[in-house]
């Protein structure tokens, strides 16, 4: 029986000529990720174990980027308890306040993963990286704790749904779109325990911010990892920044699959998930009509450079509708210096948009833009769970830049083809 | 290792914001935390939950975020185990991590009803409804995983 790519980098991480769905195995590692929440507790447990040494400075990567620039005291400890750490194992990829990003935009960018990894991060969006053609997978502080001090982790090898795409995406909509799409379709458990292989001729099409935030979303359908192709875009991104030589894994022709999805991007359209599940998906256009009270652009999810080159072309020269504000968050320092570069912070702020230094801020409720009770926000985040970003009684619609951007001109949910006109 | 309790009810989809929300995750102390567990979805089960009592959820119980902070409150607050239909694949990795005892069994979700008294055998998996006298057979953990929480967690398993 052949190996999907997932299963053939889980069996190379841990030395076996093959593996199956279901199988027990314990995996080398290439990189261990914590941030400025996960990684206190991962401290503790690590010396509560009695652990004194990290197995590879080189390998574990801390970034603080959650409650960064520190959002209280509290947060401020905890954000010493990573630097402390950090320095007296002189972890090599340590991030603070003037280097960081959000760590899903940040680690891609600055090479420090790579095709054919083997990664595990405490953060469930450590799933991004299937982008690169990597196997990475969030999980706990334990995980963590143990990862850094064995460079091992356990894994039970997953099933796979297949994803074949074909066709390319219309003007308007993008990689948010697509996965929302998805999630609609398949259910937040719909991958529950599996891998979900995107493959197809439709790949070619995508560009790799698309495929970053399309792996990004995997864990809201419950899935392990999500996992596209090493193609020539994949490469070309690589080139000159990635720290290891990639090791590309193809699946065998005769891989299982549970199930294959066949998905045309012609046919995707600019999606919004309402409120409290990523499930809960409808076309935005059938949105009309919904008053929002904030915008908020940014997050590991779309934070990059093209979902601010989207903003931009969208909010340039016109105005935030009245009684809406709107928050914009480049996700790493290279990708706001551009912004600031490019003109496009001055944009932002004249459409009456602020805009933040990179942090995971508003996306799951720590700072930088909470919402009182009845307060309706659309986000490029990932979640709307209740509660999310702020109160109980607030409402998350989640949605691409595009959208979010059309919507803070009119006070609305819109379809970014309105804006166009 | 066994536990009885009360049994707390819960929906489809119950994330880890719900459990412990973010913004009280500025601090490490289960203590602390643990003030919080369920809190915008059962604000008052902290008030009402005794040691032992288990909850009883649906699909997918412990989505979203990887935070551990999410089965360690649940644990600090007295909780004895929770039964759900299906657990996201982070969250039952975690509660394996810190040993929060927790088993899959879609017919004791769905019948057991909230305030009924459940006695739980962990060895066997059988869970006992004491109100309804029913009975319900969970798969006990496979044996690579019991030894995780036989030996005290994950990390002291490593210390081995």
């Amino acid at each position: 029986m052949g190996m999907t790519m997932t299963q053939k980098i889980l069996a190379s991480h841990a030395g076996l000529p093959s593996v199956s769905a279901g199988q027990l195995i314990q995996a080398k590692l290439d990189l261990v990720l914590g941030n400025d929440i996960t990684t206190p507790v991962a401290i503790n447990e690590f010396r509560k174990a009695g652990f004194d040494t990290v197995f590879d400075r080189s390998r574990i990567a801390i970034v603080l980027d959650h409650f960064v620039p520190n959002k209280d005291i509290k947060a401020a400890e905890q954000s010493k308890q990573c630097r402390d750490f950090a320095c007296a194992h002189c972890v090599s990829h340590f991030y603070d306040v003037g280097k960081m990003g959000i760590e899903h935009a940040l680690l891609p960018e600055q090479g420090v993963v790579t095709a054919g990894d083997c990664i595990i991060g405490a953060d469930s969006h450590t799933c991004t990286y299937g982008a690169l053609g990597a196997f990475s997978t969030g999980v706990g502080s334990t995980d963590m704790a143990a990862g850094m001090a064995t460079g091992m982790a356990w894994f039970k090898v997953p099933a796979a749904i297949r994803f074949h795409l074909t066709g390319s995406l219309p003007a308007n909509v993008s990689g948010k779109d697509v996965i929302l799409t998805i999630i609609g379709k398949i259910g937040v458990d719909g991958a529950l325990y599996r891998s979900m292989e995107f493959t197809g001729p439709g790949v070619a099409s995508l560009s790799m911010d698309d495929r970053f935030c399309i792996c990004n979303m995997a864990i809201e359908a419950g899935a392990k990892n999500g996992i596209f192709p090493v193609d020539s875009k994949t490469m070309a991104y690589m080139e000159g920044r990635c720290e290891r030589a990639p090791v590309v894994f193809t699946a065998d022709p005769d891989a299982e699959y549970e199930r294959t999805i066949e998905i045309d991007l012609s046919k995707i359209v600019p999606t919004v998930a309402c409120p409290h599940l990523p499930e809960n998906t409808r076309p935005t256009s059938q949105l009309g009509g919904v008053r929002i009270d904030q915008v908020v652009i940014g997050s590991c999810t779309n934070g990059r450079m093209e979902d601010m080159e989207t903003a931009y072309h969208i909010l340039k020269g016109r105005t935030v509708a009245p009684g809406v504000r709107c928050i914009i968050i480049p996700a790493t320092m290279q990708i706001y210096r551009a912004c600031v570069q490019r003109g496009y912070v001055t944009a932002f702020i004249d459409a009456g948009a602020v805009v933040s230094t990179p942090t995971c801020g508003p996306c799951l409720g720590g700072y930088m833009g909470i919402l009182a009770a009845g307060e309706r926000c659309v986000a490029t985040t990932n979640r709307n769970f209740v509660g999310r970003m702020g109160h109980v009684d607030s409402e998350v619609y989640l949605a691409s830049p595009a959208t979010a951007a059309a919507s803070a001109l009119t006070g609305y949910i819109t379809d970014p083809k309105e804006a166009a006109k | 290792m066994k536990t009885q309790g009360k049994a707390f009810k819960y929906p489809d989809n119950v994330d880890t914001d719900v459990i412990i929300p973010a913004c009280y995750l500025n601090t490490t102390d289960p203590q602390e935390l643990a003030k919080h567990c369920m809190e915008d979805i059962d604000p008052d089960y902290v008030n009402r939950v005794a040691p032992g009592d288990v909850m009883v959820a649906g699909w997918n119980f412990g989505c979203g975020s990887s935070r551990e902070h999410a089965p360690l409150v649940i644990k600090t607050c007295g909780t004895g185990c929770v039964i759900a239909k299906s657990f996201a694949r982070i969250f039952y990795r975690n509660a394996i991590n810190i040993g929060l005892p927790i088993l899959e069994c879609e017919a004791a979700a769905d019948e057991i009803a909230s305030g009924d008294r459940v006695s739980i055998d962990f060895d066997t998996g059988v869970i006992m409804d004491v109100t309804t006298g029913k009975t319900y057979q969970a798969e006990p953990f496979p044996p690579f995983i019991q030894n995780i929480i036989a030996k005290g967690g994950l990390l002291a398993s490593l210390k081995e």
